[in-house]
C-alpha cells in the first residue's frame, strides 16, 4: 500500500523534483477546511495509483518557501511534477472522480 | 449498480445530517449522497457563533464532523458521489441517479444546499488561485500585510472581511449598496475595525492581472465612474444559487431562482418527496433552520412510509 509522503522544504527537492516517477504535492494548511476533506482522498488515490503518480502532502504553515516559490495563494492547491517541473494544478476541492479525471488529464 | 433504501438524502450539510439522524433514529433504512465535504457550506467558516449549545461558538469544520458522527452512529448510509438525475415518477419507488450508480428509495428529502455564485467578470476565472479566492478562512494567510477586497455586503462577506483584517494591512469592502445586510452585530465589528474600509454603491467590473491579481475595475453604480483599486487578492461574497441544476428538466416544481418549493412539513408538490435547508424557496439560509427543517423533513418522510398504502 502506496502512502502519502509528507515532505518539508528540506527535503522537497530530493523527494520532489528529483523523483523516479511524477509527484503530486498536496500544499495544505491545518486551518483549511477542504485541506482536511482531500487528505483521505489522496490517501485512497495513493495507492490506486501505485507505480504511476506518488503522492506528497507539504504543510504551508510551517514549510512556507515552496508555496511562495510556485506561487500558491489558494489551498488546497494539488501540484503534479514531472522531471523536476510542474506539469499542472488542481486547485481546491474535488470529488474523488472528477479529482482522478483531473490528474488522468495531467499524467496523461 | 442499485441500491434500495427506505430514504435516500441528497446533501450533508445541516439540513441533510439533520434528516439522517432522525430517519435512523425512527429505525429507517438510509443513505446519504455527499459529492464534498460532510458538514456543507458551514465547514468554510472559521467560528459560528449563533447556533445555539456553543455558546463559545465553534468552527464551522468541528460542526459538521459532530453531526456527521451523530448522525451515523444509528446507522446511517453515506456515500461520496454526486447526483446526476432522478425520476420520481414511480410514487414508490423514486430513483436518485449518481456518477456512482443508482439509489432507489420510497421517500427522498432533498437538502443539497446552495452554491457560492461567481461575480462573472473578466480575469474571475484565469486568476482563480493567483488571488481570486472564495475562501478566506482557508487563503487569507497567504496575503499577511497585504491590501485585499471583499465583494459583498452579507453576513458571509463581513465575517469573513473580518478574519481577513487578522492577515491583511487593509480589507477594501466593496458593495453594490450604500448598507450593509450584514447582521448588526457583524456591522458594529465592522466598522469599529480600523482596517476596514468600505466602498459603496460599487460592483467590480473586472480583475487585472495578467499572473497575479494586482486590482479590480470598480464602477460606482450611481455616477457611472470607473475606479482602479490597487488590490493583491479579492474575494467574493455576492450570495448563492441553490444547487438544482439536475431537477431542471421539470421533475420538481421549482421557482425562478430554482429553489424547490415546499409546504410546512417540508413536502413538495410530488408525494414522497421531501426538501430541507437552503435549497428551498424562502430559505433564511441559517446552519440552525437548515437542521430544524432537516428534522422536519425527515418526521414527514416517516409519517409518508408509514401511511402509506
Amino acid at each position: 500500500m502506496a502512502e502519502v509522503l509528507t515532505v518539508d522544504d528540506g527535503s522537497f527537492e530530493e523527494s520532489i523534483l528529483k523523483a523516479d516517477v511524477p509527484m503530486l504535492v498536496d500544499f495544505w494548511a491545518p486551518w483549511c477546511a477542504p485541506c482536511k476533506a482531500v487528505a483521505p482522498i489522496l490517501g485512497e488515490l495513493a495507492s490506486e495509483y501505485e507505480g504511476k503518480l506518488g503522492f506528497a502532502r507539504i504543510n504551508v504553515d510551517e514549510q512556507p518557501a515552496n508555496a511562495s516559490k510556485y506561487g500558491i495563494t489558494a489551498i488546497p492547491t494539488l501540484l503534479v511534477f514531472k522531471g523536476g517541473q510542474p506539469v499542472g494544478q488542481v486547485l481546491g476541492f474535488r470529488p474523488k472522480a472528477q479529482l482522478k479525471k483531473a490528474i488522468d488529464e495531467i499524467i496523461g | 449498480m442499485e441500491q434500495s433504501f427506505e430514504v435516500v438524502i441528497i446533501g450533508g450539510g445541516p439540513a441533510g445530517l439533520t434528516a439522517g439522524l432522525y430517519v435512523s433514529r425512527a429505525r429507517l433504512s438510509a443513505v446519504l449522497i455527499e459529492k464534498a465535504i460532510f458538514g456543507g457550506q458551514i465547514t468554510n467558516t472559521e467560528r459560528i457563533e449563533n447556533y445555539p449549545g456553543f455558546p463559545e461558538g465553534i468552527s464551522g469544520f468541528d460542526l459538521g464532523q459532530l453531526m456527521y458522527e451523530q448522525a451515523t452512529k444509528y446507522g446511517l448510509e453515506t456515500v461520496a458521489a454526486e447526483v446526476t438525475g432522478v425520476d420520481l415518477s414511480d410514487r414508490d419507488r423514486k430513483v436518485v441517479r449518481t456518477d456512482q450508480g443508482d439509489y432507489m428509495a420510497g421517500a427522498l428529502i432533498i437538502a443539497g444546499g446552495a452554491q457560492y455564485n461567481k461575480l462573472n467578470v473578466p480575469g474571475e476565472e484565469g486568476l482563480l488561485g493567483k488571488g481570486v479566492s472564495y475562501c478566506a478562512t482557508c487563503d487569507g494567510a497567504f496575503f499577511r500585510d497585504q491590501v485585499v477586497a471583499v465583494v459583498g455586503g452579507g453576513d458571509s462577506a463581513v465575517e469573513e472581511a473580518l478574519v481577513l483584517t487578522r492577515f491583511a494591512s487593509k480589507v477594501i469592502v466593496i458593495h453594490r449598496r450604500d448598507e450593509l445586510r450584514a447582521s448588526k452585530l457583524h456591522q458594529e465589528r465592522a466598522f469599529a475595525n480600523p482596517k476596514m474600509e468600505f466602498l459603496w454603491d460599487s460592483v467590480v467590473e473586472a480583475i487585472v492581472g495578467p499572473d497575479r491579481v494586482q486590482g479590480l475595475v470598480v464602477r460606482n453604480v450611481k455616477t457611472n465612474q470607473k475606479t482602479d483599486v490597487a488590490v493583491s487578492g479579492v474575494f467574493v461574497y455576492v450570495g448563492l444559487h441553490p444547487q438544482t441544476d439536475y431537477l431542471k428538466g421539470g421533475a420538481i416544481p421549482l421557482d425562478e431562482d430554482g429553489r424547490i418549493l415546499t409546504g410546512q412539513g417540508m413536502e413538495t408538490e410530488i408525494p414522497g418527496v421531501f426538501a430541507a435547508g437552503d435549497i428551498r424557496k424562502n430559505s433564511p439560509r441559517q446552519a440552525i433552520v437548515a437542521a430544524g427543517e432537516g428534522a422536519t423533513a425527515a418526521i414527514s418522510a416517516e409519517r409518508f412510509l408509514l401511511e402509506r398504502p
